[in-house]
């Protein structure tokens, strides 16, 4: 992230990924760019993957235009790689959601339309994935390596301040595109490294207020927690992260009173949404990004910083590799969130 | 004779080579058993319940029981207990009563449900070295929280909590009543859940002034008898549980005949020594869902809103929309008591019939109280057969917040589920008054004894959850994903929401 | 409120359950006692689990279970009351001085609740008696069906003054305490269980002074009722359900 919103293009975030390709199992990887459709800021760039593009095109849009306008539409460039099937053709709408839709008292009336849609689309299962839904913002995702994924979207072509990459070893359901990483809900996307052991809680949870899981991995609930805790329920970042991998009540018993008044709280609360199992976490909107890991550190995760530059990775090398003028690198603690914010 | 005497139930014999003649056995059989004649022990078989007191007592081994000694002719239908049963209402034209759970060979759908464990993609965590928290809280939670940053990033909460039972493990000791159970019983289990930071139910026999120094970890019930229940004892409970229904008998009430009415236990009631003590089959102020969160109101405007409020209902068809009713009261926790729970005495009809399994149960009330999206209103309690820890765990995968224990707790003080506590001869010291009896129950070792249960429990609790990857209860709580259905049919499956072993 | 008020006036127009018993409760606390509560509807709870002995006077119509869990404090209803005043009372006095619902005096095990007019059915259901402790209901009107319906103990007195008792059922399922009932009593009228005596100079001289007391409290001759013909309903047995049951 640069704190300053000075835009790189995606080729550096590319060769970092590369640097970690022993993570990788080559059947899944993805790259996030926030601040890459400067010309329609305005508008939620939704970029879906279809299956057909003849058979499955008209029904979304068909289902956009009843709940507001398509300002512009378009496939997604893409080039083809000798190893990567493109099983699907990804495609952009710059959409305008029509407010005077939503369901009256909703605070962020566009939000919940374009939220809605996602959920509905997704769990049609016709043909049609909506990956990202934020504004100026893109997830360009595939099956494949991390490298390979880069060159079908060419994403050195795109100029974004924030960046989130993923390179993936799946085990559930290798190959299929949705379950790249990002996830994204609106302004929200989620990187994750792990594997998280209270996904039937948090999926069940999240469930009962709304949101459908339908992308068959563990990490989708991630981006969907957030959106519940920050956008729904109005928690700032830090206090998002604490109700997700919050203190053992053995720290919150030490804590002075009020604070650990609602730190109690917190947890009882959000003890469904809390997260267990071994996992690092990068999440980002237009304005933050954050870093966390579980809370006995499982998963392992370093800070670089540089500048305005601040980076997140699961390895020192992968820092090094974009920015080789490094200045700081630490190693933060267990459920410790490290967040940067760009400049207003 | 027409149907003349039927086959003894048990035999006990004697060996006379082992047998020292002690007689110890003859001391310790409460339903006179045996009796000396000479230098030998006879035995009267007839007269034998298989409480294993004798056997316990016997310095030489020399005692064996032997159950159905004598055959009928073997048929599927016409089961011993079938026919037993028409003998019976032949000869009195009466409502059988019996003991203990459910008497029937249902399949028991714990254990067709297997747990999970960590290979490879997660690492599983050893309670030895990693915090695993079992600390689970009972109560209202809000559904969101208003939490304020004050200038300086201070953090303000807003919102209003309402008291939680904080509890150290999930498992808790469900209501048994002074009454059906010996004082010194009580006493046992309630110094053993003061030990563990769990809690347990006074029963619906008011509350012993030898209690009173547990009371912080006592849930005093409030039951359609309204027995013992005044201000005072309200106020000493660390919550109240209404009961609305049992387990073991869901839809009728219940009663302690006269006999058992002694002075303590008169005192403890507030009736009169000798008479029936009667709980009718519904509360005569609850006709209806609306009346139930009225009588809510009353115990919480009573004890100024501090004290938690349980309901236990039986589990019966449609618990889970009665589960969501009760969540839209003011209650906290809604107790769930499968067909299975024990008793002291229910009509056989019930005990054996009436009701569903803990587990559809408690999986159908956390899926409806989820779909409406009022699960943070209230907490469950699952009840009625919980044998082990593996019981608990896969109770609370399926969307328990915690457990009672009964049966487990007494087997624990020495019970041998011999199902005739409704006699009130149990040599054991648990299922009776007779001061001779109930002093054989030491309460400093029982306590010891039921301790140690919930301890160790606590512990393969703790090493399920870390082979699952999982360091804390709330995220096992609701995660079928963590379960597998094996032998187990498409649409039970569908109720409990588990995929089958191999999915 | 720094002194000591003896007399206490609550304005109850609108004013929810708890706020408005906490007021009572701090009342009761500063040592008041009168309480007089004006404008009340509908509030349940009035008095719920009190200690003390204060007075307090309701008028307008309180919400159900006024009383409930009380102990030891004097209610006056100006007015009807709801369902169950009285309930799981367990000492002190409720006077009502207009009708009151079903299930009134409902598991009572102590004190008094006087009713003037009629009340519902299941009146004193389950109402029940230990060492010294009595509960009294007495009721100046008609009662309805299921009257002391599983009564454990207690006196339940109807005094009829509005024309005929219309109860039926009376005292199912009763295993202690009495029912007194002005006039005669139809046999049929009686639930199984319950069986009909004459009563006694004895049973007499013991409720003459309730019915004296319920007189002088609203403000009625009490000698022709404490001289009437009364009907003695009392318990077949101390054991109901005794013969119903065999054990496997
Ligand atoms: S009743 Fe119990 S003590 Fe008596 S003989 Fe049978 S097993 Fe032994
Ligand atoms: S408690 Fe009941 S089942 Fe257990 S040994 Fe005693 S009488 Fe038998």
């Amino acid at each position: 992230m640069d704190r300053k919103r000075r835009t790189m293009d995606g080729s550096g975030i590319r060769q970092a990924l590369s640097m970690m390709n022993e993570r990788g199992s080559g059947e899944g990887a993805g790259y996030v760019a926030y601040g890459i459709y400067p010309d329609y800021r305005d508008c939620y760039a939704l970029h879906v993957f279809f299956d057909n593009i003849r058979e499955n095109k008209k029904v979304v849009d068909a289902t956009l235009e009843q709940w507001g306008t398509i300002e512009h539409d378009e496939a997604i460039p893409t080039y083809d790689q000798p190893n990567l099937r493109a099983v699907h053709t990804p495609w952009r709408y710059f959409f305008k959601p029509d407010p005077s839709l939503a369901l009256p008292g909703s605070a962020t009336p566009e939000d919940e339309i374009v939220s809605a849609l996602v959920m509905r689309v997704n769990a049609a299962r016709c043909g049609a994935l909506i990956v990202s839904s934020g504004k100026n913002l893109g997830v360009f995702k595939a099956g494949g390596w991390p490298e390979d994924v880069a060159d079908f979207y060419r994403i050195e072509d795109y100029e974004g301040y924030t960046w989130l990459a993923h390179n993936r070893y799946p085990t559930n359901t290798p190959g299929w595109w949705g379950g790249a990483h990002p996830f994204n809900l609106l302004g929200w996307s989620v990187v994750h490294n792990g594997e998280i052991t209270s996904y039937g809680t948090n999926r069940r949870y999240i469930e009962s207020f709304g949101y459908t899981c339908t992308m068959f991995t563990d990490t989708e609930v991630v981006a969907y927690l957030i959106d519940l805790l920050m956008r729904r329920h109005g928690l700032d970042v830090d206090l998002a992260v604490r109700a997700l991998a919050p203190p053992f009540w053995e720290e919150i018993d030490r804590m002075p009173e009020a604070e650990q008044e609602w730190n109690r709280a917190l947890r009882l609360t959000y003890a469904s949404a809390m997260m267990n199992g071994p996992f690092a976490i990068v999440a980002a909107d237009a304005d933050t990004m954050v870093g966390f890991t579980d809370r006995s550190k499982l998963r392992p995760m370093v800070v670089g910083e540089c500048a305005d530059r601040l980076y997140i990775s699961s390895e020192e090398a992968a820092i090094r590799a974009m920015e080789p003028r490094v200045e700081s690198i630490t190693m933060p603690a267990a459920g410790e969130p490290v967040i940067g914010r760009v400049a207003p | 004779m027409t149907i003349g005497s039927l086959p003894p139930r048990y035999r006990i014999s004697i060996d006379p080579v082992r047998c020292m003649e002690c007689e110890r056995c003859i001391e310790n059989c409460s339903y006179g058993v045996f009796r000396r004649d000479g230098d030998r022990i006879l035995v009267n078989s007839r007269n034998c319940t298989a409480c294993h007191r004798c056997i316990a007592c016997c310095p030489r081994d020399a005692i064996s029981l032997e159950e159905h000694p004598c055959d009928y002719r073997s048929h599927p239908l016409w089961t011993r207990e079938a026919r037993e049963a028409i003998y019976n209402q032949a000869r009195t034209g009466k409502i059988i009563l019996a003991g203990m759970g459910n008497a029937l060979d249902y399949p028991v759908i714990f254990d067709r449900l297997v747990l999970d464990a960590c290979q490879v993609t997660n690492p599983s965590l050893d309670p030895l070295r990693e915090p695993i928290e079992l600390r689970t809280h009972i109560g209202k939670k809000p559904t969101r929280l208003d939490l304020r940053r004050r200038e300086g990033g201070d953090v303000e909460l807003q919102t209003p909590l309402t008291p939680n039972l904080q509890v150290e493990t999930p498992i808790m000791v469900g209501h048994m009543s002074y009454g059906a159970i010996s004082l010194n019983a009580q006493v046992a289990m309630a110094r053993a859940v003061t030990k563990a930071g769990t809690f347990m139910g006074t029963g619906e026999g008011g509350l012993h002034s030898a209690l009173y120094p547990y009371q912080d970890h006592m849930i005093v019930q409030v039951a359609s008898g309204r027995f013992g229940v005044n201000i005072d004892y309200l106020e000493r409970g660390a919550a109240i549980e209404i009961k609305v229904g049992q387990g073991a008998k869901p839809g009728i009430g219940g009663h302690l005949p006269g006999e058992k009415v002694c002075a303590d236990i008169s005192r403890t009631r507030m009736i009169p020594p000798g008479s029936d003590a009667i709980s009718p089959a519904p509360h005569h102020d609850i006709y209806s869902i609306e009346d139930l969160a009225q009588l809510v109101r009353a115990l919480k405007e009573a004890t100024e809103w501090k004290k938690p409020v349980f309901v236990k209902i039986a589990a019966v068809h449609n618990a889970a929309a009665i589960a969501a009713g009760i969540a839209r009261s003011p209650a906290d926790a809604v107790v769930i008591d499968g067909f299975r729970g024990g008793t002291g005495a229910a009509p056989r009809v019930f005990r054996d019939h009436v009701g569903i399994p803990i587990e559809a149960a408690v999986a159908s009330v956390d899926k409806k109280l989820r779909e409406q999206g009022i699960r943070n209103e209230i907490s469950v309690i699952a009840s009625g057969g919980i044998r082990g820890s593996a019981d608990v765990a896969k109770a609370i995968a399926l969307g328990a917040d915690a457990v009672y224990i009964g049966t487990a707790a007494l087997v624990a003080m020495g019970c041998r589920v011999c199902g005739n506590c409704y006699r009130g001869l149990c040599p054991w010291g648990i299922a009776t008054q007779r001061p001779d009896l109930v002093q054989r129950l030491n309460p400093d070792a029982a306590s010891e004894q039921v301790a140690n249960l919930i301890h160790a429990w606590t512990l393969e609790l703790a090493e399920l959850l870390g082979a699952a990857g999982i360091n804390s209860i709330e995220s096992l709580r609701g995660n079928r994903d963590r379960l597998r259905g094996y032998m187990l049919d498409e649409s039970l499956m569908q109720v409990l929401d588990v995929r089958q072993v191999g999915a | 409120m720094s002194t000591v008020a003896k007399r206490v006036v609550i304005d109850g127009k609108g004013v929810h359950y708890t706020p408005l018993n906490q007021q009572i409760r701090k009342a009761v606390k500063d040592g008041a006692e009168e309480i007089v509560i004006s404008n009340v509807l509908g509030q349940r709870f009035i008095g719920d689990g009190l200690r003390g002995n204060a007075t307090i006077h309701v008028y307008g119509v309180p919400g159900g279970d006024l009383a409930i869990f009380m102990s030891g404090p004097t209610i006056i209803v100006h007015g009807n009351a709801e369902h169950a005043p009285g309930n799981t009372m367990d000492a002190g006095k409720v006077v009502i001085h207009g009708n009151a619902g079903d299930a009134v005096a409902h598991s009572m095990r102590g004190g008094k609740v006087f009713v003037r007019g009629d009340i519902g059915y299941r009146g004193g259901i389950h109402m029940k008696q230990y060492e010294a402790q009595c509960p009294i209901l007495v009721v100046g009107g008609s009662a309805q069906t299921f009257l002391g319906e599983y009564m454990a103990g207690g006196l339940l007195i109807v005094l009829g003054l509005n024309g005929p008792v219309r109860a039926r059922d009376i005292g199912s399922g009763i295993h202690g305490g009495e029912i007194v009932i002005r006039g005669d009593v139809d046999a049929a009228c009686l639930a199984t269980g319950a069986r009909k005596v004459p009563l006694a100079d004895e049973d007499r001289r013991r409720i003459a002074p309730v019915i004296r007391e319920f007189a002088g409290d609203f403000g009625l001759d009490p000698e022709p009722l404490v001289n009437a013909e009364y009907t003695r309903i009392i318990p077949a047995s101390a054991r109901p359900f005794v013969g119903k049951y065999t054990w496997e």
